[in-house]
């Protein structure tokens, strides 16, 4: 056998298989948070603050109580432990908690108060209508620059500075000052909200041994511990199955309703459903972090970068939640894919009395893009070069640095992917229309896969073969609607031998399958990838003497599991899995394993902000033709192509779908989608004034998947879920400037902006 | 409150009948009286089409509808495509395509496909692009719905294994 094998042939992985998951859902068959019911259930509503910041006088729940039908409403008196206290930096920063309930202080529009049982939804928000709640204005801060001033109301006790990163290299200050170049821009970013189809949900009971069982729609299920916590039970005694999400981009990976539904369960000892409507999400989900972003590049008259100052101010609302950890992912990344020996980044979360904002696909390492791309190009025109041409001068290369003193952990196809995606893009776009514009842009992103290492993170997995050949998988992965089951189930099917069709996985549920640490950071396929992967591979190795065995194969005979069963490469000798299954059972030879995926761990500094921050990075560049209207203002895409490379494609029809996806939504944060908040009021909670593209708003997505430098997932794939959102606003504001010599720096670029931009242009005389 | 009345429906060809509040959404009652919960609800304004029914043939927003309103009528959901655990053609072609990622929309986007090709002939990705644009899709970015209501088209026309 040759011994160099530079690329394996696989049976199952690398084709797009569709999973039982996909047939259920266009059957209209699968089971969602609100499918399911209980004899007795109740109907559980939230009480939201009406104002962004004010003390609470009273609450007034008499006359709500007289409603017939209710059955309990409960305020932070009713809270066992009324703290949601998870540790959010993983560095010992976390002084801020957020209560379950507002007591006496309410710090956002839309906190939830009181909640109410009752016997249908319509009684509850009658009900949650008639709780009468006494608010006494207090002043609030409601942009983060304000917030920063010395005299600012505080939104907590401490100040309004939640977390500041630093990260420095080299003398960023010294070497601007003798750049010969230097480009400086301020960019800024919007609230935005997730806009899944499914709202939040689920529903709890009591199960037997007293078990506490909420299914949801969650992207965590370990978040079974923090409810435990909250309302006083052992957390042996508290259950959270994860129901497959009508999409979650993050908005489910805090908790949602879990504490609420827990609470009304234990007070009326009956079942409760709660489902969010879409206003409510609108209103108080927490949102994408609006940034401001301060860039200073300076470079070579040749165009070669030396050094960055980059100044980032995130909206972290009124709660910390993950704010800690986006302005970090922000911090790590805010120099983009390039070489930069002199580095000044300081990355702040600010609180103010905003809806507070959270983890969301892209996760601070997509809103620093339209930073980083937009000063490549600026600096492209300020040394003469091609905006090509300067990228490729300053890309990372193999074994680089990164800012924080780490080695970039693989190799970084930055040409490659650049290369393929203005290759397909072909001749540029050309218009005869004498108000239209037409213009091409492109941009390039590294965005993290993986937790930051200091987190210690780990992942396990059940594998087992059934007495009939046939094999169950058990992990606690969620699913988000982006294959996460079905690629396990390929990856089990590729290892073991069963055809992909006798492979189930069982998902999302504390008290049966192992855990895996929740669906977020683009982690499940490199972790439960690699945990399935692993534990696979241990239980063929385990059963691989007894098929040996049965085969009566020597020992070096090389054995093929494939197609239903075990084959001596090479020869007609073949022994099925059940036979195999059955084989093991006789011999004492356990059929199954369990075990843990433990990546290797690393230290960060936050004092020196050196240390190891991200297992790995997938790149990839999205290039844009757009037609800017003269006269409305109206930016449409006309062409689009995204590139990634991500190491192994395990369903390439599924990575398709997640660049497509994950372009769309960039494409609705580039151009029309914004949560308007005034003084801390939210403008856009009906879903009729908050614009998510729609299929007429968008032509056809290209995408060019390539598979180029081995990543750190399973067969070396790299996680492709955050990825495809980041480069999209960058590029599009790269081709607005291209079409009609406008630079957009203020997100989203709607009509009245790019008139405006226009406007100011022309009376420059531009 | 007022009282319960009996409302008679066609359901996916079979004859249904709840007793329902007259200030009942048709969305409600088909969830929750008559067990129809492929019938999704995303926002309650008519404006993403999740709830998306066919209605004597026609789609509608079953959230912007009283029950009343349907009484009497036909009405289709994604469960009353295909036949006997056969897949409609269309719903094969989302699978084959790609075209439901999360799954909430796919009720939804199938009816509203399904009615827009009943009537197209042999329509541009543009014109299927129109059609569908009152149903949002949060996963995808549309392109691979389009490609299975292109692919079903071409295949129907085609004379393929998805005709008829």
């Amino acid at each position: 056998m040759d011994s160099v094998q530079t690329r394996p042939a696989f049976r199952v992985v690398g084709r797009s298989i569709p999973h039982r998951d996909f047939e259920e859902k266009v059957r209209g068959e699968m089971a969602y948070a609100d499918d399911a019911r209980m004899p007795g259930m109740l109907h559980g509503k939230i009480v939201r603050s009406a104002v962004p910041c004010a003390t609470i006088l009273s609450i007034d729940t008499i006359e709500a109580h007289a409603l017939p039908g209710v059955r309990a409403i409960l305020t932070a008196d009713d809270v066992p432990y009324n703290t949601i206290s998870e540790a959010v930096t993983g560095l010992g920063m976390d002084q801020i908690t957020m209560p379950v309930l507002a007591g006496s202080r309410v710090r956002y529009q839309g906190e939830p108060v009181a909640i109410v049982a009752a016997d249908t939804p319509q009684i509850a928000a009658r009900a949650a209508e008639l709780v009468l709640v006494d608010y006494d204005d207090v002043p609030g801060v409601f942009d983060p620059s304000e917030a920063l001033d010395p005299g600012a109301p505080a939104v907590h006790p401490d100040g309004n500075v939640l977390v500041a990163w630093s990260i420095r290299e080299g003398d960023a200050a010294a070497a601007l000052a003798a750049a010969p170049v230097v480009v400086e821009g301020t960019y800024r970013s919007q609230h935005v909200d997730h806009a899944y189809l499914e709202p939040e949900g689920g529903m709890a009971w009591i199960d037997g041994d007293g078990v506490l069982t909420l299914r949801v729609s969650t992207q965590v299920i370990e978040h079974a511990r923090e409810v435990a916590r909250i309302v006083g039970l052992p957390q042996s005694k508290v259950r959270v199955i994860g129901s497959y999400m009508g999409g979650g981009f993050g908005g489910k990976e805090d908790m949602t309703l879990e504490p609420y539904l827990a609470l009304l369960v234990l007070h009326t000892r009956r079942p409760v459903k709660m489902i969010w409507s879409r206003q409510e999400s609108l209103l108080a989900r927490p949102k994408r972090h609006p940034f401001t972003m301060t860039y200073r590049t300076g470079a070579t008259l040749e165009g070669q970068i030396v050094a960055q100052h980059i100044q980032i101010v995130g909206d972290a609302g009124a709660y910390p939640l993950l704010s800690p950890r986006v302005l970090f992912a922000a911090a790590v990344t805010a120099v983009g894919p390039y070489r930069v020996p002199n580095v000044d980044v300081s990355s702040r979360a600010v609180l103010t009395n905003n809806v507070p904002t959270s983890a969301f696909r892209g996760f601070g390492a997509m809103q620093v893009t339209l930073g980083y791309e937009s000063q490549m190009d600026r600096l492209a025109e300020a040394v003469g070069l091609s905006p090509q041409e300067v990228r490729r001068l300053n890309h990372l290369r193999e074994g680089d640095l990164l800012p924080t003193g780490e080695t970039l952990p693989t190799y970084p196809a930055l040409d490659e992917v650049t290369r393929a995606a203005l290759e397909a893009m072909g001749p540029g776009p050309e218009t005869d229309d004498p108000r239209h514009r037409v213009g091409r842009g492109f941009a390039t992103n590294m965005q993290p896969y993986g937790r930051t290492v200091f987190f210690a993170d780990h992942a396990s997995a059940w594998v087992g073969y059934e007495p009939d050949g046939s094999v169950t998988v058990r992990a606690g992965v969620t699913d988000l609607g982006g294959g996460q089951t079905a690629s396990l189930a390929q990856i089990a099917a590729e290892v073991l031998g069963a055809e992909p069709d006798r492979v189930s996985v069982h998902i999302a549920d504390t008290a049966l399958t192992p855990l895996a640490g929740g669906t977020f950071a683009t982690r499940q396929l490199y972790m439960s990838g690699n945990a399935v992967l692993q534990t696979a591979t241990e239980l063929r190795d385990a059963v691989t003497p007894v098929a040996a065995e049965l085969l009566g194969a020597a020992s070096d005979d090389p054995l093929v599991f494939a197609d239903g069963a075990v084959v001596v490469e090479g020869t007609d000798r073949r022994v099925t899995l059940a036979e195999l299954a059955h084989a093991c059972e006789d011999a004492g030879v356990d059929p199954a394993r369990l075990s843990t995926f433990r990546p290797p761990r690393g230290e960060f500094d936050p004092r020196t902000g050196r240390g190891k921050t991200f297992p790995d990075y997938t790149y990839g560049t999205h290039a844009v033709d757009v037609d800017v209207d003269l006269d409305t203002g109206r930016v449409r895409i006309l062409r689009y192509v995204a590139c990634h490379d991500v190491g192994r494609a395990i369903s390439p029809q599924r990575v398709e779908g997640q660049i497509q996806g994950g372009v769309v939504q960039g494409i609705g944060y580039a151009l029309s989608e914004e949560i308007v908040i005034e003084e801390g009021n939210n403008q856009s909670s009906l879903f009729a004034d908050y614009l998510i593209p729609t299929s007429a708003d968008v032509p056809d997505i290209e995408t060019i998947v390539l598979e180029i430098a081995e990543g750190k997932g399973p067969f070396g794939a790299r996680g492709i879920g955050e990825a495809p959102v980041g480069p999209t606003a960058a590029a599009v504001a790269n081709a607005i400037a291209a079409a009609a010599g406008i630079r957009l720096t203020q997100l989203p670029f709607t009509p009245e902006r790019v008139l405006e931009a226009l406007r100011s242009a022309g009376e420059r005389g531009e | 409150m007022t009282e319960k009345q009996r409302m008679a429906f066609e359901l996916n060809g079979t004859p249904a009948e709840v007793w329902a509040f007259p200030f009942q959404t048709l969305l409600d009652v088909l969830r929750v009286e008559a067990g129809a919960t492929e019938v999704k609800y995303g926002c309650g304004e008519g404006v993403c089409g999740t709830c998306t029914v066919l209605l004597d043939g026609e789609s509608v927003n079953a959230c912007l509808l009283l029950a009343p309103q349907a009484a009497g009528r036909r009405i289709t959901t994604v469960r009353g495509l295909g036949t006997e655990g056969e897949l409609h053609p269309l719903q094969a072609a989302f699978l084959e395509h790609g075209g439901s990622q999360c799954g909430f929309c796919t009720p939804g986007m199938l009816l509203a496909a399904v009615e827009f090709v009943a009537s197209a002939d042999a329509p541009g990705r543009d014109e299927i692009r129109d059609a569908i644009s009152g149903n949002l899709c949060r996963c995808t970015g549309y392109t691979k719905i389009i490609d299975a209501i292109e692919g079903y088209i071409a295949s129907r026309t085609g004379g393929g294994p998805h005709s008829g």
